[in-house]
Protein backbone atom coordinates (compact mmCIF):
# COMPACT_ATOMS: atom_id res chain seq x y z
CA UNK A 1 0.00 0.00 0.00
CA UNK A 2 1.56 2.98 -1.25
CA UNK A 3 2.15 6.12 1.41
CA UNK A 4 1.97 9.03 -1.01
CA UNK A 5 2.81 11.43 1.83
CA UNK A 6 5.84 14.14 0.57
CA UNK A 7 7.22 17.81 1.61
CA UNK A 8 6.72 20.88 -0.65
CA UNK A 9 9.84 20.58 -1.39
CA UNK A 10 9.41 17.13 -2.77
CA UNK A 11 6.87 18.76 -5.19
CA UNK A 12 8.56 21.87 -5.83
CA UNK A 13 11.25 19.70 -7.18
CA UNK A 14 8.93 18.42 -9.91
CA UNK A 15 8.39 22.16 -11.28
CA UNK A 16 10.37 22.85 -14.82
CA UNK A 17 10.45 26.11 -16.17
CA UNK A 18 7.46 26.85 -18.62
CA UNK A 19 5.18 24.10 -17.28
CA UNK A 20 1.77 24.68 -16.61
CA UNK A 21 0.51 24.56 -13.34
CA UNK A 22 -3.29 24.35 -11.94
CA UNK A 23 -3.93 25.94 -8.15
CA UNK A 24 -7.67 25.40 -6.85
CA UNK A 25 -9.43 27.21 -4.58
CA UNK A 26 -11.64 30.07 -5.31
CA UNK A 27 -10.20 33.53 -4.74
CA UNK A 28 -9.02 34.01 -1.39
CA UNK A 29 -10.63 30.71 -0.40
CA UNK A 30 -8.93 27.54 0.06
CA UNK A 31 -5.40 27.94 -1.31
CA UNK A 32 -2.62 25.78 -1.69
CA UNK A 33 -0.55 28.04 -0.14
CA UNK A 34 2.15 26.78 1.53
CA UNK A 35 2.95 25.09 -1.84
CA UNK A 36 2.39 28.48 -3.87
CA UNK A 37 5.16 29.80 -1.12
CA UNK A 38 7.13 26.51 -1.84
CA UNK A 39 7.12 27.51 -5.22
CA UNK A 40 7.23 31.59 -5.05
CA UNK A 41 10.79 30.93 -3.20
CA UNK A 42 12.59 28.98 -6.17
CA UNK A 43 13.52 30.01 -8.91
CA UNK A 44 11.62 28.55 -11.36
CA UNK A 45 10.04 30.69 -14.46
CA UNK A 46 8.11 30.70 -16.88
CA UNK A 47 4.87 29.34 -15.45
CA UNK A 48 1.73 29.34 -16.89
CA UNK A 49 -0.77 29.61 -14.03
CA UNK A 50 -4.21 28.97 -14.25
CA UNK A 51 -6.28 29.83 -11.65
CA UNK A 52 -9.47 30.83 -10.33
CA UNK A 53 -7.44 33.80 -9.09
CA UNK A 54 -6.29 34.76 -5.88
CA UNK A 55 -3.45 35.76 -3.68
CA UNK A 56 -1.83 32.34 -5.28
CA UNK A 57 -1.63 34.33 -8.76
CA UNK A 58 -0.84 37.58 -6.90
CA UNK A 59 2.54 35.87 -5.11
CA UNK A 60 3.73 34.24 -8.13
CA UNK A 61 3.36 37.25 -9.97
CA UNK A 62 5.40 39.24 -7.22
CA UNK A 63 7.86 36.94 -7.51
CA UNK A 64 8.09 37.17 -11.20
CA UNK A 65 8.09 32.87 -11.41
CA UNK A 66 5.03 33.77 -14.35
CA UNK A 67 5.15 34.53 -17.71
CA UNK A 68 1.28 33.58 -18.45
CA UNK A 69 -1.86 33.58 -16.68
CA UNK A 70 -4.97 31.87 -17.38
CA UNK A 71 -7.80 33.32 -15.43
CA UNK A 72 -11.39 35.14 -15.32
CA UNK A 73 -11.02 37.04 -12.54
CA UNK A 74 -8.16 37.67 -9.82
CA UNK A 75 -9.48 38.76 -6.16
CA UNK A 76 -8.97 38.40 -2.30
CA UNK A 77 -12.74 38.74 -2.11
CA UNK A 78 -12.83 41.35 0.86
CA UNK A 79 -10.46 43.08 -1.35
CA UNK A 80 -12.25 43.05 -4.56
CA UNK A 81 -8.93 43.14 -6.77
CA UNK A 82 -5.57 41.00 -6.17
CA UNK A 83 -2.95 44.65 -5.86
CA UNK A 84 0.12 42.35 -6.92
CA UNK A 85 -1.94 40.59 -10.02
CA UNK A 86 -3.03 44.24 -10.93
CA UNK A 87 0.63 45.64 -10.80
CA UNK A 88 1.94 43.05 -12.95
CA UNK A 89 -0.78 43.38 -15.43
CA UNK A 90 -0.52 47.36 -15.60
CA UNK A 91 3.19 46.82 -15.99
CA UNK A 92 2.40 44.82 -18.84
CA UNK A 93 4.91 41.71 -17.12
CA UNK A 94 2.27 39.01 -17.67
CA UNK A 95 0.65 37.45 -20.52
CA UNK A 96 -2.91 35.78 -20.37
CA UNK A 97 -5.72 34.15 -21.82
CA UNK A 98 -8.94 36.00 -20.58
CA UNK A 99 -11.60 33.45 -20.02
CA UNK A 100 -15.40 33.72 -18.76
CA UNK A 101 -15.45 31.73 -15.12
CA UNK A 102 -17.67 28.97 -17.13
CA UNK A 103 -15.88 28.30 -19.86
CA UNK A 104 -12.76 28.20 -17.15
CA UNK A 105 -14.72 25.32 -15.91
CA UNK A 106 -15.76 23.74 -19.08
CA UNK A 107 -11.95 23.71 -20.36
CA UNK A 108 -10.51 21.69 -17.16
CA UNK A 109 -13.38 19.34 -17.59
CA UNK A 110 -12.40 19.07 -21.53
CA UNK A 111 -8.66 18.44 -20.17
CA UNK A 112 -9.60 15.87 -17.71
CA UNK A 113 -12.36 14.04 -20.12
CA UNK A 114 -9.64 14.05 -22.69
CA UNK A 115 -11.05 16.35 -25.50
CA UNK A 116 -9.89 19.07 -26.70
CA UNK A 117 -12.27 21.36 -26.53
CA UNK A 118 -16.29 21.60 -24.88
CA UNK A 119 -18.71 23.23 -26.70
CA UNK A 120 -20.92 26.29 -25.17
CA UNK A 121 -22.14 29.46 -26.60
CA UNK A 122 -20.55 31.67 -23.78
CA UNK A 123 -17.81 33.91 -25.25
CA UNK A 124 -20.12 34.76 -28.13
CA UNK A 125 -20.40 38.27 -29.18
CA UNK A 126 -17.68 39.22 -26.57
CA UNK A 127 -14.19 40.27 -26.36
CA UNK A 128 -12.66 37.03 -25.66
CA UNK A 129 -13.10 35.79 -28.87
CA UNK A 130 -10.32 38.46 -29.93
CA UNK A 131 -7.83 35.89 -28.60
CA UNK A 132 -6.27 33.60 -31.33
CA UNK A 133 -6.42 30.54 -28.58
CA UNK A 134 -10.41 30.79 -28.73
CA UNK A 135 -12.25 29.37 -31.58
CA UNK A 136 -15.82 28.34 -32.86
CA UNK A 137 -16.65 24.87 -34.04
CA UNK A 138 -19.96 24.35 -35.81
CA UNK A 139 -22.77 22.15 -34.78
CA UNK A 140 -22.65 18.72 -37.37
CA UNK A 141 -26.42 18.14 -36.59
CA UNK A 142 -29.36 19.61 -37.98
CA UNK A 143 -29.17 23.26 -36.30
CA UNK A 144 -25.76 23.86 -37.87
CA UNK A 145 -25.04 26.18 -35.00
CA UNK A 146 -21.98 28.11 -34.48
CA UNK A 147 -20.66 27.52 -31.14
CA UNK A 148 -17.32 28.53 -28.86
CA UNK A 149 -14.77 25.49 -29.09
CA UNK A 150 -13.77 26.18 -25.28
CA UNK A 151 -10.42 24.79 -25.26
CA UNK A 152 -9.23 22.43 -22.96
CA UNK A 153 -6.58 23.30 -20.27
CA UNK A 154 -4.35 20.46 -19.69
CA UNK A 155 -2.06 20.72 -16.97
CA UNK A 156 1.43 19.77 -15.97
CA UNK A 157 0.73 19.77 -12.38
CA UNK A 158 -2.21 20.65 -9.72
CA UNK A 159 -2.10 22.03 -6.51
CA UNK A 160 -5.01 22.03 -3.91
CA UNK A 161 -6.19 22.03 -0.55
CA UNK A 162 -8.40 20.10 1.30
CA UNK A 163 -8.86 19.60 5.03
CA UNK A 164 -8.42 16.12 5.69
CA UNK A 165 -6.49 13.54 3.83
CA UNK A 166 -5.31 9.87 4.47
CA UNK A 167 -1.61 8.99 3.55
CA UNK A 168 -3.08 7.46 0.25
CA UNK A 169 -3.85 10.50 -1.18
CA UNK A 170 -8.14 10.57 -0.39
CA UNK A 171 -9.11 13.77 0.45
CA UNK A 172 -11.95 15.59 2.47
CA UNK A 173 -13.38 18.88 1.95
CA UNK A 174 -15.60 20.21 4.96
CA UNK A 175 -16.40 23.58 3.55
CA UNK A 176 -20.10 24.35 1.44
CA UNK A 177 -18.19 24.42 -1.36
CA UNK A 178 -15.56 21.98 -3.39
CA UNK A 179 -14.98 24.97 -5.88
CA UNK A 180 -13.02 22.95 -8.71
CA UNK A 181 -10.46 21.37 -6.69
CA UNK A 182 -11.48 17.72 -8.54
CA UNK A 183 -11.57 19.00 -11.90
CA UNK A 184 -8.36 20.73 -11.63
CA UNK A 185 -6.56 17.23 -10.06
CA UNK A 186 -8.03 15.17 -13.18
CA UNK A 187 -6.82 18.15 -15.91
CA UNK A 188 -3.02 17.53 -14.97
CA UNK A 189 -0.59 14.77 -14.99
CA UNK A 190 1.02 15.22 -11.23
CA UNK A 191 -1.73 16.01 -8.70
CA UNK A 192 -0.34 17.18 -5.03
CA UNK A 193 -2.61 17.79 -2.47
CA UNK A 194 -1.81 19.53 0.83
CA UNK A 195 -4.15 18.95 3.69
CA UNK A 196 -4.80 20.81 7.23
CA UNK A 197 -4.38 17.26 9.06
CA UNK A 198 -3.66 13.61 7.31
CA UNK A 199 -5.84 11.01 9.11
CA UNK A 200 -6.90 7.19 9.16
CA UNK A 201 -8.80 6.27 5.81
CA UNK A 202 -11.97 5.28 7.98
CA UNK A 203 -12.12 9.23 9.68
CA UNK A 204 -12.99 10.44 6.62
CA UNK A 205 -16.17 8.62 5.84
CA UNK A 206 -17.14 9.51 10.31
CA UNK A 207 -15.07 13.10 9.31
CA UNK A 208 -18.47 14.51 7.24
CA UNK A 209 -21.13 13.47 4.95
CA UNK A 210 -19.65 11.13 2.24
CA UNK A 211 -20.31 13.84 -0.37
CA UNK A 212 -17.56 15.57 1.27
CA UNK A 213 -14.94 12.65 -0.01
CA UNK A 214 -14.51 14.81 -3.43
CA UNK A 215 -10.64 13.64 -3.89
CA UNK A 216 -10.14 10.20 -4.49
CA UNK A 217 -6.31 8.59 -4.90
CA UNK A 218 -7.08 8.01 -8.24
CA UNK A 219 -6.59 12.28 -8.43
CA UNK A 220 -2.94 12.65 -6.78
CA UNK A 221 0.03 11.70 -6.48
CA UNK A 222 1.10 13.00 -3.88
CA UNK A 223 0.15 14.60 -0.51
CA UNK A 224 1.57 17.02 1.90
CA UNK A 225 0.33 17.40 5.41
CA UNK A 226 0.29 21.39 6.04
CA UNK A 227 -1.88 22.79 9.79
CA UNK A 228 -2.44 25.96 8.57
CA UNK A 229 -1.55 25.34 4.70
CA UNK A 230 -4.42 27.92 3.07
CA UNK A 231 -3.18 30.71 5.61
CA UNK A 232 -4.33 33.56 4.80
CA UNK A 233 -7.11 32.58 2.56
CA UNK A 234 -10.00 30.85 4.12
CA UNK A 235 -10.38 27.20 5.58
CA UNK A 236 -13.66 27.20 6.97
CA UNK A 237 -14.54 25.49 9.43
CA UNK A 238 -11.16 25.01 10.45
CA UNK A 239 -10.34 28.59 10.38
CA UNK A 240 -11.35 31.73 8.66
CA UNK A 241 -9.78 34.33 6.71
CA UNK A 242 -6.81 36.76 8.00
CA UNK A 243 -8.04 39.59 6.89
CA UNK A 244 -5.64 41.90 8.84
CA UNK A 245 -2.89 39.61 7.60
CA UNK A 246 -4.42 40.23 4.02
CA UNK A 247 -4.37 43.55 4.26
CA UNK A 248 -1.06 43.64 5.05
CA UNK A 249 -0.31 41.41 2.06
CA UNK A 250 -2.03 44.34 -0.04
CA UNK A 251 -0.19 47.07 1.26
CA UNK A 252 2.91 45.07 0.27
CA UNK A 253 2.39 45.80 -3.05
CA UNK A 254 2.00 49.33 -3.06
CA UNK A 255 5.64 49.93 -3.60
CA UNK A 256 9.40 47.50 -4.55
CA UNK A 257 10.00 48.82 -0.56
CA UNK A 258 6.80 47.73 1.53
CA UNK A 259 7.33 44.16 -1.01
CA UNK A 260 11.13 43.84 0.13
CA UNK A 261 9.55 44.05 3.26
CA UNK A 262 6.82 41.42 3.35
CA UNK A 263 8.95 39.12 0.90
CA UNK A 264 11.90 39.25 3.49
CA UNK A 265 10.01 38.40 6.46
CA UNK A 266 7.06 35.77 5.22
CA UNK A 267 8.37 34.56 2.36
CA UNK A 268 12.28 34.29 2.54
CA UNK A 269 11.39 33.01 6.10
CA UNK A 270 11.78 29.30 5.59
CA UNK A 271 9.48 26.63 4.91
CA UNK A 272 5.67 25.63 6.22
CA UNK A 273 7.05 25.18 9.96
CA UNK A 274 9.14 28.82 9.69
CA UNK A 275 6.03 30.81 8.12
CA UNK A 276 3.77 29.37 11.24
CA UNK A 277 6.33 30.61 13.84
CA UNK A 278 6.72 34.01 12.15
CA UNK A 279 2.75 34.54 11.66
CA UNK A 280 1.94 32.35 14.92
CA UNK A 281 -0.09 30.05 13.49
CA UNK B 1 -35.61 63.59 -1.20
CA UNK B 2 -38.90 63.35 -2.10
CA UNK B 3 -42.29 62.69 -0.13
CA UNK B 4 -43.23 59.42 0.59
CA UNK B 5 -46.54 58.12 1.41
CA UNK B 6 -45.69 58.22 5.08
CA UNK B 7 -45.37 61.45 5.50
CA UNK B 8 -41.80 61.32 6.05
CA UNK B 9 -38.57 61.75 3.47
CA UNK B 10 -37.97 58.73 0.95
CA UNK B 11 -34.02 59.00 0.00
CA UNK B 12 -32.43 58.75 -3.63
CA UNK B 13 -31.26 55.73 -2.81
CA UNK B 14 -34.33 54.26 -1.66
CA UNK B 15 -35.67 55.47 -5.12
CA UNK B 16 -32.67 53.27 -6.29
CA UNK B 17 -33.67 50.51 -4.18
CA UNK B 18 -37.24 50.49 -5.96
CA UNK B 19 -36.28 50.82 -9.19
CA UNK B 20 -33.89 47.95 -8.70
CA UNK B 21 -37.00 45.62 -7.40
CA UNK B 22 -38.82 46.47 -10.47
CA UNK B 23 -35.89 45.01 -12.85
CA UNK B 24 -37.09 41.26 -11.04
CA UNK B 25 -41.28 42.07 -11.28
CA UNK B 26 -42.73 39.52 -13.27
CA UNK B 27 -39.85 37.54 -13.20
CA UNK B 28 -41.42 34.40 -11.89
CA UNK B 29 -39.75 31.28 -10.18
CA UNK B 30 -36.00 32.20 -11.46
CA UNK B 31 -32.85 32.94 -9.92
CA UNK B 32 -32.10 36.74 -9.21
CA UNK B 33 -28.79 37.40 -8.59
CA UNK B 34 -28.13 41.28 -7.92
CA UNK B 35 -24.55 42.30 -7.42
CA UNK B 36 -24.35 45.04 -5.09
CA UNK B 37 -25.16 46.54 -1.93
CA UNK B 38 -28.65 48.78 -3.58
CA UNK B 39 -28.91 45.33 -6.05
CA UNK B 40 -29.52 43.12 -2.93
CA UNK B 41 -31.22 45.24 -0.87
CA UNK B 42 -33.61 45.94 -4.50
CA UNK B 43 -33.92 42.11 -4.88
CA UNK B 44 -34.62 41.05 -1.59
CA UNK B 45 -37.48 43.76 -1.43
CA UNK B 46 -38.83 42.21 -4.64
CA UNK B 47 -38.66 38.55 -3.27
CA UNK B 48 -40.05 40.57 -0.27
CA UNK B 49 -43.14 42.21 -1.72
CA UNK B 50 -44.32 41.88 -5.62
CA UNK B 51 -42.12 38.75 -6.81
CA UNK B 52 -42.34 36.16 -3.85
CA UNK B 53 -41.37 32.94 -6.14
CA UNK B 54 -37.30 34.71 -6.73
CA UNK B 55 -34.38 32.06 -5.66
CA UNK B 56 -31.80 33.76 -4.43
CA UNK B 57 -28.01 32.99 -2.95
CA UNK B 58 -26.47 33.81 0.00
CA UNK B 59 -23.32 35.14 -2.32
CA UNK B 60 -21.72 31.44 -2.05
CA UNK B 61 -23.14 28.34 -2.11
CA UNK B 62 -26.15 28.06 -0.71
CA UNK B 63 -30.00 29.24 -1.58
CA UNK B 64 -31.35 30.80 0.85
CA UNK B 65 -34.73 32.56 1.87
CA UNK B 66 -35.59 35.95 3.84
CA UNK B 67 -35.99 38.47 4.17
CA UNK B 68 -32.96 39.27 5.92
CA UNK B 69 -30.54 42.60 6.61
CA UNK B 70 -28.01 43.01 4.00
CA UNK B 71 -24.14 43.40 5.23
CA UNK B 72 -24.59 40.80 8.49
CA UNK B 73 -22.60 37.95 7.56
CA UNK B 74 -24.32 35.49 10.19
CA UNK B 75 -27.92 36.77 9.87
CA UNK B 76 -30.64 34.16 10.32
CA UNK B 77 -31.91 32.61 6.95
CA UNK B 78 -33.86 29.52 5.77
CA UNK B 79 -31.11 27.51 3.79
CA UNK B 80 -33.75 26.26 0.60
CA UNK B 81 -30.96 23.90 -1.52
CA UNK B 82 -26.80 23.53 -2.27
CA UNK B 83 -25.35 25.57 -5.14
CA UNK B 84 -21.98 25.38 -5.17
CA UNK B 85 -19.97 27.90 -7.84
CA UNK B 86 -20.41 24.92 -10.58
CA UNK B 87 -24.20 24.68 -10.05
CA UNK B 88 -24.00 28.15 -10.78
CA UNK B 89 -23.04 27.67 -14.36
CA UNK B 90 -26.17 24.87 -14.55
CA UNK B 91 -28.31 27.73 -13.43
CA UNK B 92 -26.99 30.59 -15.95
CA UNK B 93 -26.43 27.90 -19.42
CA UNK B 94 -30.45 26.90 -18.47
CA UNK B 95 -31.42 30.42 -18.70
CA UNK B 96 -33.44 30.36 -15.43
CA UNK B 97 -31.90 33.52 -13.86
CA UNK B 98 -31.50 37.28 -13.86
CA UNK B 99 -28.26 38.98 -12.83
CA UNK B 100 -27.64 42.49 -12.60
CA UNK B 101 -24.38 43.41 -12.81
CA UNK B 102 -21.74 47.05 -12.70
CA UNK B 103 -20.06 48.44 -15.35
CA UNK B 104 -16.84 50.19 -15.54
CA UNK B 105 -17.80 51.31 -19.19
CA UNK B 106 -20.95 50.54 -21.02
CA UNK B 107 -22.32 51.78 -24.51
CA UNK B 108 -25.62 52.63 -26.35
CA UNK B 109 -26.06 48.67 -27.34
CA UNK B 110 -25.28 47.61 -23.90
CA UNK B 111 -21.87 46.63 -24.52
CA UNK B 112 -20.30 46.70 -20.96
CA UNK B 113 -16.98 46.12 -19.73
CA UNK B 114 -15.37 45.87 -16.01
CA UNK B 115 -12.69 43.62 -17.43
CA UNK B 116 -10.02 46.19 -17.74
CA UNK B 117 -9.36 49.85 -19.16
CA UNK B 118 -6.94 50.68 -21.79
CA UNK B 119 -4.43 48.25 -24.01
CA UNK B 120 -4.70 44.78 -24.02
CA UNK B 121 -1.24 43.37 -23.51
CA UNK B 122 -0.45 46.25 -20.86
CA UNK B 123 -3.87 47.78 -19.30
CA UNK B 124 -3.87 51.44 -17.74
CA UNK B 125 -5.96 49.63 -15.24
CA UNK B 126 -6.69 46.19 -14.46
CA UNK B 127 -10.20 45.63 -13.40
CA UNK B 128 -12.55 42.59 -12.37
CA UNK B 129 -11.14 40.72 -15.37
CA UNK B 130 -14.07 39.23 -17.49
CA UNK B 131 -15.74 37.33 -14.68
CA UNK B 132 -19.22 35.53 -15.93
CA UNK B 133 -20.29 38.54 -18.26
CA UNK B 134 -19.69 36.69 -21.69
CA UNK B 135 -21.77 33.58 -20.38
CA UNK B 136 -23.88 35.63 -18.36
CA UNK B 137 -25.35 38.29 -20.78
CA UNK B 138 -25.36 35.01 -23.97
CA UNK B 139 -27.45 32.81 -21.87
CA UNK B 140 -29.76 35.08 -19.64
CA UNK B 141 -31.27 38.13 -18.66
CA UNK B 142 -29.21 40.77 -17.39
CA UNK B 143 -29.75 44.04 -15.86
CA UNK B 144 -26.87 47.00 -14.94
CA UNK B 145 -26.83 48.48 -11.76
CA UNK B 146 -24.60 52.19 -12.05
CA UNK B 147 -24.30 54.00 -9.13
CA UNK B 148 -22.11 56.45 -10.84
CA UNK B 149 -23.68 57.76 -13.66
CA UNK B 150 -21.19 59.76 -15.62
CA UNK B 151 -19.49 59.87 -19.21
CA UNK B 152 -16.69 58.38 -18.14
CA UNK B 153 -18.86 54.95 -17.38
CA UNK B 154 -21.56 55.82 -20.50
CA UNK B 155 -18.70 55.93 -23.41
CA UNK B 156 -19.58 56.09 -26.87
CA UNK B 157 -17.17 53.10 -27.21
CA UNK B 158 -15.98 50.65 -24.51
CA UNK B 159 -12.52 49.11 -24.32
CA UNK B 160 -13.06 45.82 -24.21
CA UNK B 161 -16.48 44.19 -24.37
CA UNK B 162 -17.01 41.70 -21.58
CA UNK B 163 -20.67 41.59 -21.27
CA UNK B 164 -22.37 41.65 -24.99
CA UNK B 165 -25.18 44.30 -26.10
CA UNK B 166 -27.43 44.02 -28.67
CA UNK B 167 -26.22 44.71 -31.61
CA UNK B 168 -23.02 42.12 -31.24
CA UNK B 169 -26.21 39.66 -30.19
CA UNK B 170 -28.36 40.67 -33.18
CA UNK B 171 -24.99 40.13 -35.54
CA UNK B 172 -25.23 36.45 -33.61
CA UNK B 173 -28.28 35.16 -35.36
CA UNK B 174 -29.79 32.82 -33.05
CA UNK B 175 -26.83 31.77 -31.03
CA UNK B 176 -27.81 35.44 -29.79
CA UNK B 177 -31.61 34.79 -28.98
CA UNK B 178 -31.12 34.22 -25.10
CA UNK B 179 -29.65 37.49 -24.98
CA UNK B 180 -31.81 40.04 -22.70
CA UNK B 181 -30.39 43.13 -21.38
CA UNK B 182 -33.81 44.09 -19.36
CA UNK B 183 -32.81 47.57 -17.70
CA UNK B 184 -30.23 49.96 -16.68
CA UNK B 185 -30.62 51.60 -13.21
CA UNK B 186 -28.67 54.47 -11.97
CA UNK B 187 -28.34 56.77 -9.39
CA UNK B 188 -30.35 59.07 -11.99
CA UNK B 189 -32.54 57.55 -13.35
CA UNK B 190 -33.66 54.16 -14.94
CA UNK B 191 -32.54 53.00 -18.76
CA UNK B 192 -34.11 50.29 -20.88
CA UNK B 193 -33.68 49.23 -24.97
CA UNK B 194 -37.05 49.54 -26.06
CA UNK B 195 -36.26 50.85 -29.07
CA UNK B 196 -36.41 49.99 -32.78
CA UNK B 197 -32.30 49.49 -33.43
CA UNK B 198 -32.29 48.99 -29.60
CA UNK B 199 -30.09 51.58 -28.80
CA UNK B 200 -30.46 52.46 -25.21
CA UNK B 201 -33.21 54.98 -23.97
CA UNK B 202 -34.00 57.26 -20.70
CA UNK B 203 -37.41 55.73 -19.50
CA UNK B 204 -37.42 57.25 -15.63
CA UNK B 205 -35.55 60.08 -13.98
CA UNK B 206 -34.93 60.13 -10.40
CA UNK B 207 -37.12 63.06 -8.47
CA UNK B 208 -35.05 66.50 -8.91
CA UNK B 209 -33.00 64.95 -11.78
CA UNK B 210 -33.87 66.38 -15.61
CA UNK B 211 -33.60 64.40 -18.63
CA UNK B 212 -30.90 67.21 -19.56
CA UNK B 213 -28.26 66.30 -16.72
CA UNK B 214 -28.84 62.56 -17.55
CA UNK B 215 -28.19 63.46 -21.42
CA UNK B 216 -25.06 65.33 -20.29
CA UNK B 217 -23.91 62.95 -17.76
CA UNK B 218 -24.25 60.27 -20.92
CA UNK B 219 -21.09 59.75 -23.28
CA UNK B 220 -23.46 58.85 -26.27
CA UNK B 221 -26.49 59.77 -28.09
CA UNK B 222 -29.39 58.77 -25.29
CA UNK B 223 -32.95 58.15 -26.85
CA UNK B 224 -35.51 59.43 -24.82
CA UNK B 225 -38.80 58.02 -24.21
CA UNK B 226 -41.93 60.19 -25.32
CA UNK B 227 -42.95 60.29 -21.76
CA UNK B 228 -40.22 60.56 -18.84
CA UNK B 229 -41.79 59.47 -15.94
CA UNK B 230 -40.06 59.85 -12.17
CA UNK B 231 -39.08 56.81 -10.50
CA UNK B 232 -42.01 56.00 -7.94
CA UNK B 233 -41.67 56.05 -4.50
CA UNK B 234 -41.75 53.06 -2.03
CA UNK B 235 -45.34 52.40 -0.93
CA UNK B 236 -45.71 52.53 3.23
CA UNK B 237 -45.08 48.79 3.30
CA UNK B 238 -41.74 48.34 1.30
CA UNK B 239 -40.24 51.37 2.62
CA UNK B 240 -40.21 49.73 6.78
CA UNK B 241 -38.84 46.45 4.64
CA UNK B 242 -36.32 48.45 3.41
CA UNK B 243 -35.55 50.26 6.78
CA UNK B 244 -36.72 47.93 9.24
CA UNK B 245 -35.90 44.36 7.52
CA UNK B 246 -33.83 44.18 4.99
CA UNK B 247 -31.08 47.62 5.22
CA UNK B 248 -31.43 48.59 9.16
CA UNK B 249 -28.05 50.06 8.79
CA UNK B 250 -28.86 52.13 6.07
CA UNK B 251 -26.01 50.69 3.75
CA UNK B 252 -28.27 51.92 1.14
CA UNK B 253 -27.08 55.74 1.81
CA UNK B 254 -22.86 55.34 1.50
CA UNK B 255 -23.47 53.64 -1.89
CA UNK B 256 -25.54 57.19 -3.51
CA UNK B 257 -25.58 59.49 -0.67
CA UNK B 258 -28.31 61.92 -0.30
CA UNK B 259 -27.95 65.10 -3.38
Amino acid sequence: MSDKRVTEADVVAELRDGMTIGIGGWGSRRKPMSLVRAVARSDVKDLTVVSYGGPDVGLLCATGNVRKVVYSFCSLDSIALEPHFRNARQAGAISTLELDEGMFLLGLQAAAWRVPFLPTRVGLGSDLMRQEEIRTVRSPYDDAEELVAAPALPLDLALVHMHRGDARGNGQYLNVDPYFDDLFCMAAKRRFMSVERVVETDALAGGGPIQSMRISRLMTDGVVEAPGGAHFTECVPDYGRDEAFQREYTTSAKSPEAWATWREKYLDCGDHAEYRKVVGL
Amino acid sequence: MSASGTGGLVTRAEHCVVAVAECFRGDGEIMANPIGTIPMIGGRLARASFSPDLVMTDGEALLVSGPYPVGVRNAPKTVEAWNPYRSMFDVVWSGRRHVMMGASQIDAHGNQNFAFVGEWARPKAQLLGFRGAPGNTIQNVTSYWIPNHSSRVFVEEVDVVSGVGYDRAAALGTAGRFHEIRRVVTNLGVLDFETPDRRMRLREVQPGVTVDEVVAATGFELAIAAEVTETRAPTPDELALIREVIDPAALREQEVPDP
